[in-house]
């Protein structure tokens, strides 16, 4: 671990291509937000058991908080502060803040990632299959239903859209 | 509307520009000493300021727990800021309103029946004057004492308080960077701490070399006495470090609690401070008797802590995510040799609270390693594992009830017997410093059993101890085992969680055996009408029938209570449906909190303990092994996910006309007793000790 040496990695976030040092098997997580000020992606547990880092790695989420920042060369990191530019993740948003799904906010980003990624593949998801793509991510305010509204309302305004497109 | 009496917060500090300003044209500055945990305070002092001065709420800038500036609340705890903090903010605003009024009426030689608002513009019939708020900023003292004279405006005349006013943070919470762990200082040192795994523990020898080793770029290692630190530029060879640090750490000495300490009985047979509260004259006749428990819960806070702290050889700037700013920096000025003056302690906001958490002792940590390195900004940053295991826990209490019934199978007396460790060690409080990081120093004074939480803040261990019901001679005793070995402190309703669920689980043993209708009861035992009307509202929400089958497998479960005998009333049915384990499917809420200042708020805020109070209830309770507390990560210590929680329903009866009522705590107690007694109708056997786990259920049906 004494290695002082750099190990640069190319990959895009949000769009953007980026470059960065991965050495010493740093996690994603603190390239994002030490390295690009993306303080969207949020440190939770550090062990895949919370979800607050949740990020979409080529549209599948994937947790920032333990996976080295190497693994990710040449794929695609999509986070939350990527909702202006990507219509599902700006409806998401629109819908917890409708619904006002959330307390502290905290886990948030990492909930509206994971149900950008069930969207994507699922695009009117009934509450239980909600309910069971997010139970990798904990909320502990207790927030959860409206968290589960505020999914159906972005699917019903994204079919809407889809609709009318 | 509040009653005009002083509130606390007011009478201590009565200035009126230590509530208001008007500096900024345009704007309005409203300083608060509570502070936002994810509850939606800060939207609810919103209104309530922007209601009282008829301006629209984007004008107002608050400000939020700044010890040294703002106004000394105490504790944002208890279930008390809009009843505190709110009623002050209403009485100033309406003074001020009052005193602008009366000077614009005077300049333009009017009566002041003749003047109205408009966003902050003073109209006279409806035409504008010229005058607004800040350009007669200059015009008026506000640095006189409130009289708290002026009268707030009536509830029929509120448009802004009762409505649903968004919050204004969340979009920010939801991807923005609005957090403590997000601020990024100059010359930032990262830092970690290393926790003693039980109180009064020695560190015993550590290689500082391979430490060094162990992190990729240069750190420092700094340690007195039983306080490791590593401080470091780069945060993973910090945290590297530590890592390496918390394997090869040994410990010796100290309060090693036994691995029994999490039973019922553990408690009741220790040293203990007995207390009669109430001593009702026992009737003759047949006792029935019930004991009931809960263990150690943790707070669970998905961000770990987290604080900042500078120190730049004359004064100490520290940020934290504190529920009290003032007691910590007199607790840490007290613990680092510093002048009051010296230390300022900001609030920043951090991930959901639920009483005393990690928040202060990082705040120690932070401040500690700041003086040994004057011009930098420390950064301490707690693990998952110290978050869920150095954090103080929730107490447990073992509760234990007796009654003699009369002929009607009401009681002819009622007797509440307590044992519990202590719910408050908060910095500060009786005369204790309260920061782990302190203790681990050379040198630290001995540990001074704690007391309980004041009978004026709602009692700590017997926190709605006396049963809201009719009952003659109740008897009230608590042992408050102040020498408890585990840190216990304050989470969300205090000794209400594990009172309530006695309670209202004897209440419904008592109906059982004497062959009525739990909701009857328990109305035939109430002749306070706001109960009644939480009760009866609860029961026809939920469809409660009092034919219902008992031992099916699903049933529906009542509770009650009145948070501290004081606050908000609240009644709850639980439905749950039984395998191996319980699953909660739907809660109804029936809420009584007065005027409600933002009614989706305090749906929220009830709908989230509801949800956490049922994880407590049926998942939640912290295991020790050799000395430490086991929960060193989520999957040892599981609560309710997406899949698990119920559906909630809450309705607010209406009660505008009376004054505002705290509610944040109010679900706990009654959504632990309501599933507990659905439990009980679902088994055909009853669990009294909590949680209701899968192996207590699988004991039940055996």
């Amino acid at each position: 671990m004494s290695d002082l040496a750099t190990q640069m990695v190319r990959f895009t976030v949000n769009g953007q291509p980026v470059e960065a040092d991965a050495a010493g098997d740093v996690p994603l997580l603190a390239v994002l937000r030490g390295e690009f000020g993306l303080t969207g992606s949020r440190f939770g547990c550090g062990l895949e058991q919370c979800g607050a880092c949740t990020v979409l790695l080529d549209d599948e989420p994937a947790y920032a908080c333990s996976r080295p920042a190497w693994t990710v060369a040449g794929r695609r990191v999509m986070t939350i502060e990527d909702a202006g530019r990507d219509p599902m993740l700006a409806a998401l948003k629109q819908a917890f803040v409708e619904e006002q799904a959330g307390q502290c906010g905290y886990c948030l980003s990492g909930i509206v990632m994971r149900a950008r990624a069930l969207l994507a593949r699922q695009p009117a998801p009934d509450r239980a299959s909600i309910a069971a793509a997010l139970d990798g991510n904990l909320c502990r305010c207790g927030a959860h239903n409206r968290i589960i509204r505020a999914v159906q309302r972005a699917a019903a305004r994204l079919s809407d859209a889809g609709a009318t497109a | 509307m509040i009653a005009n009496q002083l509130p606390r917060s007011l009478a201590d500090n009565p200035r009126l520009d230590a509530w208001i300003g008007f500096e900024t044209p345009g704007r309005v500055r409203i300083s608060t000493g509570k502070v936002e945990l994810g509850q939606g305070v800060l939207t609810a002092l919103v209104q309530i300021a922007a209601e009282e001065l008829d301006v629209e709420p984007t004008r107002l800038r608050l400000v939020s727990g700044e010890a040294g500036e703002g106004p000394n609340e105490g504790y944002t705890a208890g279930s008390y800021s809009v009843e505190n903090s709110g009623g002050a903010i209403r009485i100033v605003c309406a003074e001020v309103r009052a005193l602008f009024l009366d000077r614009t009426a005077s300049l333009l030689a009017c009566g002041t029946e003749e003047l109205s608002i408009e966003d902050g513009a003073f109209r006279r019939s409806g035409k504008g004057t010229g005058f607004d708020y800040w350009r007669l900023a200059g015009d008026i003292d506000l640095s006189c004492a409130s009289t708290g004279g002026a009268s707030a405006k009536p509830a029929t005349a509120c448009r802004l308080v009762g409505t649903s006013l968004p919050r204004t943070d969340l979009p920010e919470k939801i991807g923005g960077g609005a957090f403590i762990h997000d601020m990024v200082m100059p010359g930032m040192l990262h830092a970690r701490v290393l926790r003693q795994p039980w109180r009064g523990a020695i560190l015993g020898e550590l290689d500082e070399r391979a430490l060094h080793r162990a992190a990729r770029r240069p750190i420092e290692v700094l340690r007195e006495g039983s306080l490791v630190a590593l401080l470091g530029e780069d945060e993973a060879s910090v945290e590297a470090a530590a890592v390496l640090a918390r394997e090869k750490a040994r410990w010796t000495g100290g309060e090693i609690p036994p691995d029994a300490v999490v039973q019922p009985d553990w408690l009741t047979t220790q040293p203990a401070v007995d207390r009669v509260i109430a001593n009702g004259k026992p009737a003759a006749g047949e006792r029935v008797e019930a004991t009931y428990s809960r263990g150690f819960i943790a707070h669970g806070s998905i961000g770990p802590s987290c604080a900042l702290a500078r120190w730049d050889g004359a004064a100490l700037e520290v940020w934290t995510h504190s529920q009290g700013v003032y007691p910590l920096r007199q607790s840490l000025a007290a613990a680092l040799g510093l002048d009051l003056a010296s230390v300022s302690v900001r609030h920043r906001q951090a991930a959901g609270c639920y009483g005393h958490n990690g928040a202060d002792d990082a705040a120690f940590d932070a401040a500690f390693l700041a003086l040994k390195r004057p011009g930098h900004t420390v950064r301490a940053q707690w693990t998952r594992a110290d978050e869920l295991t150095a954090s103080p826990f929730g107490a447990p209490m073992t509760v234990k009830l007796d009654a003699v019934l009369d002929p009607e199978g009401r009681p002819a007396d009622w007797g509440i017997e307590i044992w519990s460790a202590p719910h408050g060690q908060r910095p500060g409080m009786h005369r204790a410093i309260n920061l782990i990081g302190a203790e681990a120093l050379p040198g630290a004074p001995p540990r001074v059993p704690p007391g309980d939480v004041p009978d004026a803040n709602g009692f700590g261990a017997a926190r709605n101890a006396i049963a809201f019901y009719d009952l003659p001679a109740q008897r009230i005793v608590t042992h408050f085992v102040a020498g408890h070995p585990v840190r216990t402190s304050s989470l969300r309703g205090l000794g209400a969680f594990a009172n309530v669920f006695a309670i209202e689980s004897f209440i419904d043993e008592l109906a059982e055996a004497t062959g009525q209708d739990p909701v009857a009861y328990r109305l035939s035992l109430s002749s306070d009408p706001r109960a009644r009307g939480v009760i009866e509202a609860a029961a026809a929400m939920a469809g409660w029938s009092p034919d219902a089958a008992i031992g099916e497998g699903t049933a529906k479960g009542f509770g009650f209570s009145r948070y501290k005998n004081k606050a908000a009333y609240m009644a709850a049915v639980a439905e749950v449906a039984l395998d191996e384990e319980v699953r909660v499917t739907r809660v109804w809420c029936a809420v009584d909190a007065g005027l409600v200042i933002n009614p989706d708020g305090a749906a929220n805020q009830v709908e989230g303990g509801v949800i956490q109070a049922a994880s407590w209830t049926l998942k939640e309770a912290v295991r020790f092994e050799n000395g430490r507390a086991t929960c060193s990560q989520w999957d040892d210590y599981p609560i309710l996910r997406f899949s698990e929680v119920p559906e909630v329903e809450v309705r607010f009866i209406d009660m505008a006309s009376e004054p505002a009522l705290g509610l944040g705590e109010v679900a706990q107690g009654p959504t632990a007793a309501a599933i507990g007694n659905a439990v009980a109708r679902a088994l055909g056997a009853r669990i009294r000790d909590l949680p209701l786990s899968r192996a207590r259920i699988m004991e039940a049906l055996l």
